[in-house]
């Protein structure tokens, strides 16, 4: 019986350091630097920061190290951390069409201007266990090859050069910037709200959703137009010497889908986009978000609405994975008074079931 | 790396101010649910985080505290969160109800009647009473607007009906004030009086669904009903084990698996009072 004897604050106490304990391990192993961390297990620091919305390697290899590898817990951490922080503003918008890349992809044309670059990627290796990696080493010296300065201009812009696929209208550089951890989200949301929260969203959640929409769930008839991954500047106005500032580079991944096409009595039909982009390397996140971006636009451009994937509200009422565990996991507090209430009222209506039968024997006999 | 450095109660004041903003909008509206800029707290979604914001807005440096789960100042949840306050704030914390001057709760209120210089701060996981008959927000907030309440008093007649009682014995609706309808929090259905006409002020703080809302002291609270089924504040016809008080809600306890059973009050603090008298006198 856990709280119905005094001890409560001695059990959290010994808990807590039971924890510890046991997130240290056995102690004649060595124990894990945050460097090691942010080096060799780099994408569960990405997911961290993405999801935990939190530029900052080092703290999220330090909530990865705290929370034994338990990445949505890790996530949490960084959130409740973020949270405290002053906002000094929104930066301008980052131009990945100038990013420095080391991955880009497309899936819709075989060649293009800057080329088709593998970069450091899964997709092609076979999934072998690696025996040798058990045993530890160096790693292969990774291929080179001399600089070439390429434009590589994103496969979206080159077919809105054409009128091919949908244009947005450049946005107003003197608008707010939505942020729902500002303001509580209210329906319908706008798109820039969308996107802060899908960012922000549950990788496994956006995965189910996105392949939800290719099961014929919302279909949207996706190409991977493109997914490009390298670094970006970040710059932020400031009034006091009135141009904008470089606060400095950081890792992207991001996903352009061209979705299909639709037309009007008075547009002749286009490609249409959904986006997505994350924080360091995350291209399955970057792909979903992209397809469920697409998939929530179904309002927007007229479309019938019936698939999970399309609903507004539930999608982004349920992406949250910080928000989802907290309350799952609720349920492991007390309930008992509740209960105690709900035992009541059964036990009264099963005796006056009983009650009732007894009556009707007694009439029959 | 950047050390973090927190302010007094965690939040930041510009957040406070932003949560006193919203609270004073609630206190002028009672029942309605005022949807606020909620933050991530360092304790998980559904453990107290809107009550947490609301004790951390309005708490003062000469507040005494007193946190309760499920009636009892001795429940984990409850010391995490008492320890959370004398960390974060430095303040004084009591298990005493009558010296609390801010007492946070989840699913019960206090059997000691409350005082005019008394706030209850209510962790509230679902805000919305109409929820589980409409998932839709947008629908929900329009039928509040138009103090549209068919639904409810259809779901409380389909229980009639169906199991000649209202099958509601906690989280049971109330109308706040003869507009708003309210979702008291979990407390059992044995508490709803407490609410009516209470001296204290009631706040209701909702985190992961950004709601907070608010009953101003001596403020009418009904509990929904009808003629020929008239409200009931159930409890379990039994007496507590230690204190012997027949008017309190009890908890259950198993004490063996034969059947065994005994009922104590739920909350501790009353249930030590009283028997704290019975041996002084």
């Amino acid at each position: 019986m856990y709280v119905a004897v005094k001890g409560g604050e001695r059990a959290i106490d010994n808990a807590h350091k039971l924890l510890a304990a046991a997130r240290r391990g056995d102690p004649a192993v060595p124990e894990l630097t945050l460097a090691q961390i942010s080096e060799q297990l780099a994408l569960a620091v990405d997911r961290v920061m993405a999801e935990g919305s939190l530029y900052d390697r080092e703290l999220a290899a330090l909530a990865v190290k705290q929370a034994r590898g338990d990445l949505i817990e890790a996530i949490f951490l960084v959130r409740a951390y973020r949270t405290t922080l002053p906002r000094f503003g929104a930066s301008e918008p980052i131009d990945t069409g100038a990013m420095q890349t080391r991955r880009r992809i497309s899936a819709a044309f075989k060649d293009l201007p800057g080329g088709q670059v593998l970069g450091p990627t899964f997709d092609y290796t076979h999934r072998l266990l690696d025996t040798g990696l058990a045993e530890g080493g160096d790693a292969p010296a990774p291929a080179t090859a001399p600089a070439e300065p390429t434009a590589m201009p994103r496969v979206t812009d080159l077919l809105a050069e054409d009128g091919l696929i949908e244009t947005f209208p450049p946005g107003d550089p003197a608008a707010p910037v939505g942020d729902l951890t500002r303001a509580p989200l209210t329906f319908p949301a706008g798109r820039d709200l969308r996107l802060q929260n899908l960012a922000r969203g549950d990788e496994g959640f956006l995965l189910a959703l996105g392949y939800s929409t290719q099961r014929g769930y919302g279909r949207t008839h996706p190409f991977a137009g493109e997914i490009r991954l390298g670094e970006v500047e970040v710059e932020f106005m400031a009034e006091e010497v009135g141009f904008a500032v470089p606060l400095g580079r950081i890792t992207v991944t991001e996903c352009q889908m061209i979705n299909q096409f639709r037309g009007s009595a008075t547009e002749p039909p286009q490609f249409t986009r959904g986006y997505g982009l994350t924080f360091g390397h995350g291209e399955r996140k970057a792909m979903a978000m992209a397809l469920v971006d697409r998939a929530l636009r179904a309002r927007d451009l007229g479309e019938e609405r019936k698939a999970p994937a399309q609903d507004e509200e539930f999608v982004l009422s349920h992406s949250d994975n910080v928000q989802a565990t907290g309350f799952v996991e609720h349920l492991k507090l007390p309930h008992y008074v509740d209960f105690q209430a709900e035992l009541g009222l059964i036990r009264r209506m099963r005796a006056e079931i009983a009650a009732g039968e007894d009556a009707r024997k007694e009439a029959a006999e | 790396m950047n050390a973090p450095a927190y302010n007094f109660a965690y939040l930041d004041e510009q957040t406070k101010r932003m949560i006193r903003r919203a609270i004073l909008k609630a206190i002028a509206i009672p029942g309605y649910q005022v949807p606020f800029a909620s933050r991530e707290m360092p304790m998980p979604y559904g453990w107290g985080t809107g009550g947490v914001q609301v004790t951390a807005s309005v708490l003062g440096p000469d507040d005494v505290l007193k946190v309760i789960d499920q009636g009892s100042d001795d429940t984990t949840n409850a010391v995490s969160i008492r320890k959370f306050f004398a960390k974060t704030a430095g303040v004084r914390t009591t298990t005493h109800t009558t010296d609390a001057t801010l007492i946070q709760t989840r699913h019960r209120i206090p059997e000691t009647p409350l005082t005019e210089n008394q706030i209850l701060v209510y962790q509230v996981p679902i805000p919305e009473p109409l929820r589980f008959l409409e998932p839709r927000e947008t629908e929900t907030r329009r039928l509040h607007a138009l103090a549209d309440y068919g639904l409810m008093h259809v779901k409380l007649y389909e229980d009639i009906a169906r199991h000649g009682h209202i099958a509601t014995t906690y989280a049971y609706p109330v109308k706040v004030d003869g507009r708003y309808v309210m979702d008291p929090s979990p407390t059992p259905k044995f508490d709803n009086p407490k609410m009516d006409d209470c001296a204290a002020l009631q706040l209701f703080g909702a985190g992961r669904e950004k709601r907070i809302y608010a009953i101003p002291p001596h403020t009418r609270v009904v509990s929904l009903d009808f003629e020929d089924h008239p409200f009931e504040a159930s409890r379990t016809p039994e007496s507590c084990a230690l204190c012997r008080a027949d008017d309190t809600f009890l908890d259950e306890v198993i004490t063996d698996d034969k059947g065994g059973r005994l009922f104590v009050c739920s909350d501790s603090d009353h249930c030590e009072k009283r028997r704290g008298a019975e041996t002084a006198a």
